[in-house]
């Protein structure tokens, strides 16, 4: 029923959902109007993650992007994100379900009388009394969703086992109610850090993407894109100068976001041409460790 | 040939050159390459790396082998390249705007880029790599290889040596020096040292470029000589944790040291967890009471005791002469990357004479920077500059033999190959007596211990363990062994 609070714009985003995605390109210029300038590579396996109904599993240095194409997926299709953050210790009742202990103590308790012990049974261990959390949630969810587990290598190897069963069949089984089988495959999507090796039963299961730093050019337009008031020149600019950062032998190269950032220094700074002075100055938006900074500094304004 | 069997060749392959490949991901690979239009080369490679390569370290071996088996593969296949007409026509427009003033005008006409003098070959490559102009670049790169690499069919000679022949003809060496001149000609204003930096930057990555260029033709060229099967065999490539120490070219070194990096990263992660999570121990009385508080006196949370295992303590003690000196220098790294996983490390480097190294690491937080000062200012040297382990580990035990303890670890680092000097091997003996464990490790292959003037076996004798550590994986294995 459509109606005055714009529910137009949720029908027509939902529609477009329901359509796959017909190339690679139109996923690319799908997410270039969300913002999120995607190369071959990434759109190529958003395209199919989609089209064969498989997660995946990016990997790669912090600040490249990762969490943000999982965003920009959910934001293109009109699906609603659900994000389950992983951390040590995680475990089924903060991942899957669990069940309402408090709400099933009350029912026990409100009508002692009238109800017998199979009534009882069979009433606590149903829907309304179970919690969903983020991975059940995708699956049960009528609507469509974009899935995303972040950092995922922070949790234990025995967790990632939780994860298999949703991943490779979208389903949930939970003793007391049987298995829950999702109504429609959501988009899933898995980041890690790498700081330590996922398990191969994980990997086998997933696609695979790894984001590296944007090359000079897609930085650039990142830039671009996501810095307003910036000019050509600048942008330009900035860009060559990460490059040449990057290239150097450093504890933590800059990433994308430290690039925005700085970026957006600049701008504030009203500058429009940085000369070496500048970039001295404001090194320490772009790098995080002293001996990076120092080194950096030393780098650019000594020639070769 | 049919897809399939294309693709379960190109799968071979991956497997031979150490991809672990599972069936199920050679399924999902035929799955995708389904939905992808089969013309479009990128989005091809990039639905096999997706489902094959689950490994980012793994991508470049898999580009390589990619390039050997879909690079000739019938037309849906082809390369789409800008087909020779294209650059010629280029050309001559630049030959006209170059060259009208000499009358020659179009005369070169059909013969396009064949006709140019190397002179002039070197010119317009020059003239490309200032205008970043790609087209251009790989056309040049087909035309410095038809000339320059002298291939011939048949000849079973290795892509490098064409590579190298091709390069040499082009100097590339100097183009980098006559392009930042060139450039300061057509700037004619003062550049600040800021933006000469990016310049050069920008030309060494536009030659690189170009460098690739050339190497995929050679590439092309020699598959489509001899097949892909012969030409993958030639051109397979170890996998970075495979690559052994003392053989590894420059290149190699390279990816070696990126591979470090993360890898010391995941070890500290791995080695920090394993400490947290040790067994439970008893049960801690005193923290369980204290804890009873908060329910009324009721023990409803028990408290134990876990147990905290002692960081050792680490001495190394590595020969750097030539031939095992990559190997000290990628432990020393490893071992510094992961410093925080022992109470102390010292380290200790030696040729026939020894000295201690660790305040270089302590002087810095750079471990590149430190590694270079050990290299050049060590004092290593007491005769001839030829290994001797028993002399080294004479002064080893006299001057620091006293700081071993029972919570030290000491790692012998070298091959032991002692230039038939008298071998010492008491003081190992010595040590195993006072330290917590003595290893050995040892970067030659297990069959070569004991052959020629290597006498590991005698000093392994008195070790806690000798390890053969060749590559990056066996040397993990054994870091996480140690902690």
């Amino acid at each position: 029923m459509p109606s005055a609070r714009g529910e137009g714009v949720s029908l027509s985003s939902l529609a477009a959902m329901s359509s796959d995605f017909l190339s690679v390109t139109q996923v690319r210029d799908g997410l270039k109007k969300v913002n999120y300038l995607a190369d071959d590579g990434i759109a190529g396996v958003v395209y199919l993650a989609q089209r064969l109904g498989k997660p995946v599993l990016i990997e790669g240095p912090a600040g490249t992007g990762k969490t943000q194409l999982a965003k920009s997926v959910a934001e293109l299709t009109g699906a609603r994100l659900i994000r389950l953050q992983c951390y040590e210790g995680l475990d089924e009742s903060k991942a899957l379900y669990e069940w309402n202990y408090k709400k099933q103590l009350l029912r026990i308790q409100s009508d002692k009388k009238s109800d017998t012990w199979s009534d009882v049974h069979d009433d606590i261990f149903s829907d309304e009394f179970l919690l969903t959390r983020p991975l059940l949630e995708a699956i049960s969810a009528p609507d469509p969703v974009v899935l995303l587990i972040d950092e995922v290598d922070r949790v234990e190897v025995e967790t990632e086992a939780l994860l298999l069963e949703v991943l490779s069949e979208y389903q949930v089984s939970i003793p007391e109610l049987g298995t829950i089988t999702a109504k429609q495959i959501p988009m899933v999507f898995l980041t890690s850090n790498n700081t330590r090796e996922l398990s191969e039963a994980l990997k086998r299961r997933c696609l695979y993407l790894h984001v590296d730093y944007p090359d000079m050019d897609r930085e650039k337009e990142i830039v671009l894109a996501k810095v307003p008031d910036i000019s050509v020149n600048l942008a330009d600019q900035i860009a060559r100068i990460v490059r040449s950062i990057r290239q150097l032998d450093l504890k933590k190269a800059p990433s994308v976001s430290e690039t925005l950032d700085w970026a957006r220094t600049l701008i504030l700074l009203g500058v429009d041409h940085i000369d070496a002075q500048q970039a001295k100055e404001t090194l320490h938006v772009l790098l995080k460790y002293q001996t990076d900074i120092a080194k950096a500094a030393k780098e650019l304004s000594v020639d070769e | 040939m049919p897809v399939i069997d294309l693709m379960s060749g190109f799968v071979a392959e991956l497997r031979r050159a150490g991809l672990p490949v599972s069936l199920t991901e050679n399924l999902d690979a035929m799955e995708a390459i389904k939905v992808i239009p089969i013309e479009d080369r990128d989005a091809f490679k990039y639905a096999l790396g997706a489902t094959l390569v689950k490994n980012s370290s793994h991508w470049r071996v898999f580009e390589t082998i990619f390039e050997v088996y879909f690079s000739l593969r019938g037309s849906q296949y082809n390369i789409v390249d800008p087909s020779d007409d294209q650059a010629d026509e280029f050309w001559r427009d630049e030959q006209d705007q170059a060259q009208q003033g000499q009358g020659e005008g179009r005369g070169a006409g059909g013969g396009g880029l064949e006709a140019l003098t190397p002179e002039e070959l070197a010119n317009m490559l020059m003239r490309a790599l200032m205008q970043g102009d790609q087209a251009m670049m790989r056309a040049l790169a087909r035309q410095s290889v038809a000339r320059f690499a002298g291939m011939e069919p048949g000849r079973p000679v290795g892509g490098t040596y064409y590579l190298y022949r091709t390069l040499r003809n082009l100097d590339l060496d100097n183009m980098l020096a006559k392009l930042l001149e060139a450039n300061k000609q057509t700037t004619q204003r003062e550049t600040t040292n800021l933006e000469q930096r990016l310049t050069k930057d920008e030309y060494e990555s536009r030659i690189e470029q170009f460098k690739k260029e050339v190497e995929a033709e050679i590439r092309r060229r020699l598959v489509a000589d001899r097949g892909a099967e012969a030409m993958a065999k030639t051109l397979r490539k170890p996998l970075p944790e495979d690559v052994e120490f003392m053989h590894a070219s420059r290149e190699e070194m390279q990816s070696l040291k990126k591979a470090l990096f993360p890898l010391t990263r995941k070890l500290a992660a791995k080695l920090a967890r394993k400490r947290r999570h040790g067994r439970k121990g008893p049960l801690d009385f005193r923290n369980t009471v204290r804890h009873s508080l908060s329910y009324g006196g009721v023990p409803a949370e028990p408290k134990f005791k876990y147990p905290r295992p002692a960081k050792p303590e680490l001495m190394v003690v590595a020969d750097i002469s030539g031939s095992v000196a990559a190997f000290a220098r990628f432990t020393l790294m490893l071992v510094y990357a992961i410093q925080s996983q022992f109470s102390k490390v010292r380290s200790f480097v030696f040729i026939d004479g020894l000295d201690e190294v660790t305040r270089y690491f302590k002087a810095t937080e750079d471990i590149q920077e430190a590694i270079h000062k050990v290299n050049t200012e060590a004092d290593v040297v007491w005769v001839d500059g030829h290994s001797d382990y028993g002399h080294a580990f004479e002064v080893f035990w006299e001057r620091y033999g006293k700081d071993i303890n029972p919570k030290t670890t000491v790692l012998l680092l070298g091959d032991a190959r002692n230039n038939y000097h008298a071998s010492q091997s008491w003081v190992v003996k010595e040590m195993r007596k006072r330290a917590r464990r003595v290893y050995w490790l040892n970067p030659e292959p297990r069959s070569y211990w004991n052959t020629g003037d290597s006498i590991v076996g005698e000093y392994g004798g008195h070790t806690d363990g000798v390890y053969e550590c060749r590559n990056l994986r066996q040397l993990e294995g054994f870091v996480e062994k140690l902690v």
